[in-house]
């Protein structure tokens, strides 16, 4: 196998990964604030894609959907938050699981009505088509890499803005204590909805970036949200830090264990056998890889609070 | 003299740059009340749970019925007999005061993976965990939910799930702690008693209530045993008296 | 008698008595409804132990339902073929398929109970998905039994002195295995180690502290609830006659705790309550429309957020603590 190869299915492994950055920072925070598990940010990821290719086939702009998707997003965000979510902080893990179980078959329901059961397309916007050529002499689509720097600069923007602005103060305190929040006189009702409308906004961000990748249609967010959920408890629940080193592992080891392993397997056992076995457990080795981060540390690798 | 029930000798807990315990030597023999007093954060209730088995311990051992423990989990010590009050009580919230008990009276049999017989009829549980309860004068609570018991009834409530264990040695932590005068001096009578039962590690920042009931005191200070002894001497040391007592007492 | 039995007895006299009503006056198909609701209520009476006595949220419990119905998909293709499976001439009998079903579900169970239970909270209710999310995967991408595309069964496995080609036979066994089932919960929930179990959930170190070690106590919960779960996973396959790899998915494990809260957390017929509201809102909301999962999902939000003791803290009043 060659190197470029390699080095064109890391950069591929890269950019899932940092497509994963996105949704699992919006549940980290959301979790580590409000302690709140939310299955509905797939949904979330959904209404961005949507949103975006509704929008960029209205306006033919790529661009236009981009913004509307996170308006459109950090809106739905806020308003299921102050319509259902803020009832269930406090309540046990299971009425969330339950209740944002519900919420996905509002949201994907709803968005059959409004959108219907057809795949929507998106293009990748003119400006990021075509490839660049990387040393090694591979080719590798433009549009990919600007998707990785867009979730690197994110990362970056959410490390500035958890670290230096007062919101970043409010949300740190908020994941400390409480309790000790209410004490300091900031508003929590509104840092809470704040805090969701932004996690749901990089979930539509997620989506609508990949939306030009991929057919975008209901039902999009929930495999995406599984592994942002294997992301987070790999990362250490409640860390943004964790967050993106449990988003690149897990990007790059479901994308290269995907081609590594099959071909690995040839060798031993012929090609045959080996596309279907290869895939099997390619397919199985990041949840083998959260078994293993668990069971050797049970908070996941960034315990949030340390 | 008799031979020690607990005996602990060198132990240290590190927490970071802090040493909670700072080799602590301490014995509870057959028959006594022996009293750990000293301000907060002296370690008092880090020591509790090494003894208990809740914190490992750095360096040291806790030697229980001429057995070495110190590499036992928390459930191994209790079978064994410690029996523990926590600081703040922990009982079983749903279940009445009986079936809490019960718990107790099941562990001591060994009979937890039993699963089709009901308990709810069962005498050799319900009598024995009965007897307990009237021993701490639960007996017209029993159907109480815990939940729903006053703080000094959950206190006493922990003492009988405690004695229901067959407990060979008593560790209270604070058991007086938010009782008013009335429960504190039930709670002292009941504790005299107990000492023939099994000894007891006491826990408490009731200074009267020390006094009255403990044979032996040690006094914890940053980690370490200042000062130990008979209870009489301990009263009229100097050092324990300006570190801690604050003169007046 | 309590009005929690009182609403328990009426409730399991309808689904034994309904279905051959409305057989009779014409309604066969209330016949395969009656079955799916008795083989639900089967799947979460087990979820129940783990998740209504011990407190442990899994999110996962689909593996094990899954695993009972390859257990049953495969025994009914071998024995179609005529080919052994790993060397015996197995036959295609539902009890011999609830016993392989249960052994696999086990296994799974202890090995991923040894893990997962050492987590807690949030990490548990993830780490339990990521392992059904594990053998998802693997039956999709296994070529052997189908794939994507799942197994189906031509023939029933066979029950002694039944036709389970007939609806009401099928029913029936389905309907004695809920029996036996809520007897067992039943007779569990009351003693030594369910009390166990149940305190562990409330206060793990008060368990510690009387000399109990919660683990064990957990993982035999774990185990059993995985188990029974598998026997329903077998019915539904023999009653779909068909398996595939979506009763391995992570939205049947919703369904699963849907059913349980629907019902009623730890209460003993609370499973056969959720599953009789969730069968008949799938009908009863499918015909009247196509967008009936957006009306369940209301429904469902609803009764989080504004009925916790689910339908029989409604009928039946608070749950008894003592």
């Amino acid at each position: 196998m060659s190197t470029s190869l390699v080095l064109e299915q890391l950069l591929n492994g890269v950019q899932f990964g940092v497509m994963l950055f996105l949704m699992a920072a919006g549940l980290t925070l959301i979790f580590g604030v409000m302690g709140l598990i939310n299955l509905a940010h797939g949904s979330l990821y959904m209404i961005g894609a949507l949103v975006c290719a509704t929008v960029a086939a209205w306006t033919g702009s790529f661009w236009l959907g981009l913004a509307a998707s996170l308006v459109g997003t950090a809106a739905a965000g806020a308003l299921i938050e102050v319509a259902v979510i803020r009832r269930l902080y406090g309540r046990d893990h299971l009425d969330q699981v339950l209740a944002t179980f519900a919420l996905i078959l509002i949201l994907s329901e709803g968005a059959r009505w409004l959108f219907g059961s057809f795949a929507l397309y998106l293009d990748i916007p003119p400006v990021l088509s075509g490839s660049v050529e990387l040393p090694g002499g591979v080719h590798y689509p433009l549009y990919r890499l600007a998707i990785i720097a867009a979730g690197l600069l994110v990362a970056v923007g959410l490390y500035l803005l958890i670290s230096r602005t007062r919101l970043g103060m409010r949300i740190r305190a908020g994941e400390s204590d409480r309790e000790m929040i209410g004490a300091l006189g900031v508003d929590i009702q509104m840092l809470y909805t704040i805090v969701f409308a932004l996690g749901a906004a990089l979930a539509g961000m997620a989506g609508a970036m990949v939306g030009a990748l991929q057919s975008v249609q209901v039902g999009m967010g929930e495999p995406v949200l599984i592994l942002a959920f294997v992301v987070i408890v790999i990362g250490g629940i409640g860390s943004v830090r964790g967050a993106l080193v449990g988003a690149l592992l897990v990007g790059i080891i479901d994308t290269m264990g995907r081609i590594l392993l099959p071909q690995m397997l040839a060798a031993v056992i012929g090609p045959a056998k080996a596309a279907g076995i290869g895939a099997a457990i390619a397919s199985m080795s990041i949840y083998v890889v959260m078994a293993l981060v668990l069971a050797l540390k049970p908070k996941g690798l960034f315990p949030a609070g340390t | 003299m008799t031979e020690a029930v607990l005996e602990i000798a060198g132990l240290c807990k590190r927490f970071g740059a802090l040493l909670a315990t700072d080799n602590v030597n301490l014995e509870l023999r057959a028959g006594e009340i022996h009293a750990l007093i000293g301000p907060n954060g002296a370690g008092k209730t880090t020591l509790m749970q090494q003894i208990s088995g809740v914190l490992s311990t750095d360096s040291g051992s806790i030697r229980f019925l001429g057995r070495d423990v110190s590499n036992l989990g928390v459930a191994a010590r209790a079978r064994l007999g410690l029996g523990r009050t926590f600081q703040i009580s922990s009982v079983i919230p749903e279940f009445s005061a009986l079936r809490n008990v019960m718990l107790a009276v099941q562990s001591r049999q060994g009979t937890s993976m039993r699963f089709f017989s009901s308990t709810r009829s069962d005498r050799s549980l319900i009598e024995p965990a009965m007897e307990n309860l009237v021993r701490v004068g639960l007996a017209d609570r029993a159907a109480t939910a815990a939940a729903e018991m006053s703080h000094g009834e959950r206190r006493r409530l922990e003492i009988a799930i405690a004695l229901a264990l067959d407990a060979k040695a008593f560790l209270l932590d604070e058991p007086m702690a938010g009782l008013g005068p009335e429960g504190t001096k039930a709670l002292t009578n009941l504790l005299s008693e107990l000492r023939n039962v099994a000894p007891i590690l006491l826990v408490e920042h009731d200074m009267d209530a020390v006094f009255s009931l403990a044979d032996c005191v040690s006094v914890l200070m940053s980690g370490r045993v200042i000062a130990s002894g008979p209870a009489d001497e301990i009263r009229k040391d100097a050092t324990v008296r300006t570190a801690y007592l604050g003169g007046g007492a | 008698m309590t009005r929690e039995n009182v609403v328990s007895i009426v409730l399991l006299c309808g689904l034994l008595i309904l279905p051959f009503v409305a057989q009779a006056a014409g309604y066969p198909f209330y016949m395969t409804l009656a079955t799916r609701m008795a083989i639900l209520a089967v799947a979460a009476v087990g979820l129940n132990i783990a998740l209504g006595l011990g407190g442990l949220v899994s999110f996962g419990h689909a593996a094990f339902f899954g695993i009972g119905g390859y257990a049953a998909g495969v025994i009914a293709s071998h024995a179609m073929n005529g080919e052994h499976l790993l060397g015996f001439a197995v036959p295609a009998s539902m009890p011999v398929a609830w016993l392989i079903g249960m052994l696999a579900a086990g296994l799974v169970a202890i090995v991923t109970g040894l893990i997962s239970l050492r987590t807690s909270g949030v990490y548990f209710i993830m780490i339990t998905l990521a392992f059904a999310q594990m053998i998802y995967y693997f039956a999709i991408s296994w070529p052997a039994y189908g794939g994507e595309d799942g197994l189906s069964i031509a023939m029933r496995n066979s029950f002694p002195g039944a036709n389970t080609a007939r609806p009401s036979d099928l029913f029936l066994v389905s309907f004695a295995i809920l029996l036996v089932v809520l007897l067992f919960f039943w007779r569990l929930r009351d003693s030594r180690f369910g009390a166990a179990l149940q305190a562990a959930r409330q206060n793990e170190g008060r368990v510690a502290a009387v000399g109990i070690e919660p683990f064990p106590i957990r993982l035999v919960a774990f185990v059993l609830s995985a188990m029974i779960t598998a026997v329903a996973g077998a019915m539904y396959a023999e009653l779909n006659r068909f398996v595939s790899p979506s009763m391995l998915s992570w939205t049947m494990s919703g369904e699963l705790i849907v059913l349980i809260i629907l019902g009623g957390v730890g209460r003993v017929v609370g499973p056969v309550a959720g599953a009789f509201v969730f069968v008949v809102l799938e009908y009863w909301l499918g015909g009247l429309t196509e967008r009936w999962q957006f009306f369940l999902g209301l429904m469902l939000l609803a009764i989080v957020l504004f009925s916790p003791g689910g339908l029989m803290g409604l009928l039946a009043g608070k749950a008894r603590h003592d």
